[in-house]
């Protein structure tokens, strides 16, 4: 393999929120004292006025923010996903949710990798509670380019979005000519042997995975399916049409995650098989986040092994 | 010698001399570990070594042979980012080993970014996600009421920027409505949160009458000062059907030049060059 270019989500994430800043007098900004973190701490330097750091108070973050859109604003919020998805449930749920109010939850910091702080602070189940929500939407960008034109388009769309990113850096996948929309997934490669949706980091190592599975004769079409809520229900129907087995491949609890929602719809539908690669109902540990990836077989070699096994290889 | 309620301890010198060398050697050992992990939080575990030393090595009832003692105090580490300051205490008591400290933070072994009860031994309730260790101890101390085991505390350390946490201000309302005086809060007030000065960010003085309107006693204090932590934990086992408060004035990376009052030591690791003069700060060799 070539030299991987890796870019931060996070950084990306803060350069879009002070470029729509400047365009946008209604865009406000609130932390819970992790603004160095997730970097909206280059907003409130840029934009003092329209950036709050509540303090370690995610719920009153929460709620300040409804309050806030209330009066008209759209509001981004953020923390680690662990605290911004959790601490806040109750918060999120009554007073955006419900309220139907312009509040975009962007959290860093989601999955295992965030390393070495251990279970306490990986988020393995935001992308579960957030998305059982009425009126929520989630979206899990794969890299950088991802994370731009996300953050541009949930401006866009009036409402409550999560949006999970992620501490480390991630391999780049897409260049400036990448469009997200709503509602729909993005085939990277195309295979006729069978078919992995994945996102997150997850999406680069299905593809490299996918390359490796190649050698052997194996040919997987990998899928990016950052917009987990709304799902792109259309192309998962024509996916379901051609195989009888998918693999769903996330850095979150097999329950919950992107393969319940899919199991959830297609199962509506069609019988389909569903193979879950994810983190097995326990917590986390600390370690590095490559050793973790690797121990919790959400590498490209344990997504290899998972599915040569599964596939008779 | 007198703090700024007028009171301080007198103890005797030997004694001193003795935590003040037992917090230098679990300062050290504190940041070995944050730097051989190249990760962790040596600010907040330097603000409060003092404090958990006296605690560990004098204070609590506690015997480190036998860390499920029924008559033994309980402590609640609050601020679990803080953990390499407990692991290093547990290790001079013996009850984890010292090798362990060279694996913090590393898959597969026991010591975890934050404590973990589940996989550490001595670590009495996992925190990590601010806000809840104040809430878990008083829940302990209200079981000993129950119980009726009235010589045993609970200890709890709290950051002065975890104080912003809402759950913390439902705590301190319902202890101070109880009157549970066998709980002691202990507020590590170095003044610096993750982003930078409590002040600027929300500011959570006067801490001493908030507590006190909440019902607590509340003891102020030089968190650096053996004599005046001694005073003070001496003076909150006086039962006066209120729990207490100490506010413990500290400094952020206490001990380390350049990490203190540094906002930037937080949550960052000493390189090799900074290692080395912190090291000899400490006296490593003395
Ligand atoms: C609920 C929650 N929100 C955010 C964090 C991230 N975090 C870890 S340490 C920290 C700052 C803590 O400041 P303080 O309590 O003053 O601790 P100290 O200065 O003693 O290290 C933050 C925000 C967390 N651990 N838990």
């Amino acid at each position: 393999m070539g030299e991987i270019i890796k870019q931060s989500l996070r950084e990306s994430y803060a350069k879009t929120l002070i470029k729509l800043g400047k365009e946008h007098q209604n865009i406000v900004v609130v932390d819970a004292d992790l603004s160095t973190s997730t970097k909206t701490a280059l907003f409130g330097k840029e934009f003092p006025d329209r950036f709050f750091n509540i303090g370690i108070s995610e719920q009153s973050m929460i709620g300040i923010a409804a309050g806030l859109a209330l009066k008209g604003k759209t509001v981004f919020a953020s923390s680690f996903a662990v605290f911004a998805s959790g601490r806040d449930w109750d918060q999120i749920r009554q007073s955006v949710c419900y309220n139907e109010v312009d509040v975009k939850i962007v959290a860093t910091h989601g999955g295992i990798t965030v390393g070495e702080d251990g279970a306490t602070h990986q988020s393995n189940e935001d992308i579960a509670i957030m998305r059982i929500l009425p009126n929520m939407r989630v979206i899990v960008p794969a890299d950088a380019f991802e994370t731009e034109r996300v953050i541009e388009k949930v401006y866009g769309i009036k409402g409550p979005f999560y949006v999970r990113l992620s501490r480390e850096n991630f391999p780049v996948i897409y260049d400036k000519d990448y469009k997200f929309e709503l509602g729909r997934f993005d085939v990277l490669r195309k295979g006729k042997d069978g078919v992995i949706f994945a996102i997150g980091k997850e999406v680069y190592e299905s593809l490299s995975a996918a390359e490796e599975l190649e050698k052997e004769g194996i040919s997987m079409t990998v899928i990016n399916a950052s917009s987990v809520k709304p799902l792109d229900k259309d192309l998962i129907y024509q996916y379901a049409k051609e195989f009888d087995r998918f693999f769903v491949v996330e850095e979150h609890q097999k329950i919950g995650g992107l393969g319940s929602a899919i199991g959830e719809f297609i199962t509506e539908e069609r019988p389909i098989i569903i193979k879950k690669i994810g983190i097995d109902n326990i917590f986390g540990v600390s370690g590095k986040a490559d050793d973790l990836i690797k121990y919790f077989k959400l590498d490209s070699k344990g997504i290899y092994n998972y599915i040569k096994t599964v596939m008779g290889g | 010698m007198e703090n700024e309620q007028g009171k301080t301890g007198n103890y005797s010198s030997e004694l001193i001399d003795e935590l003040k060398d037992k917090a230098r050697k679990i300062r050290i050992e504190l940041l070995e570990a944050i730097y051989k992990a190249q990760s962790g939080h040596p600010g907040g575990s330097l603000s409060a070594a003092d404090i958990v030393t006296a605690l560990y090595f004098h204070k609590m009832r506690y015997d480190p042979q036998n860390i499920h003692w029924d008559k033994r105090d309980y402590f609640i580490l609050s601020k679990g980012h803080a953990a390499p300051v407990q692991y290093a205490a547990l290790a001079e008591l013996g009850v984890i080993k010292k090798g362990e400290l060279d694996y913090l933070r590393q898959l597969g072994h026991m010591l975890q970014g934050h404590p973990d009860r589940m996989k550490t031994p001595g670590i009495e309730a996992s925190t990590g996600s601010l806000g809840q260790g104040l809430s878990i101890a008083l829940g302990i101390a209200l079981g000993l009421k129950i119980d009726k085991e009235k010589d045993r505390k609970v200890y709890v350390m709290i950051g002065d920027g975890e104080m912003q946490e809402g759950q913390i201000w439902e705590t301190i309302l319902k202890a101070g409505n109880l009157g549970v005086d066998n709980l002691v809060g202990i507020i590590d007030y170095n003044g610096i949160q993750l982003d930078g000065f409590v002040e600027r960010i929300d500011d959570i003085s006067p801490l001493k009458e908030k507590c006190e309107a909440f019902r607590w006693k509340t003891i102020e204090i030089n968190g650096h000062d053996f004599n005046d932590i001694l005073y003070a934990l001496d003076e909150s086992d006086k039962r006066e059907g209120k729990p207490i408060m100490i506010i413990a004035r500290t400094v952020k990376g206490k001990g380390v030049s350049f990490m203190e009052n540094n906002p930037a030591f937080h949550g960052k690791a000493p390189n090799e060059e900074q290692m080395k003069q912190a090291l000899q700060e400490l006296g490593k060799n003395r």
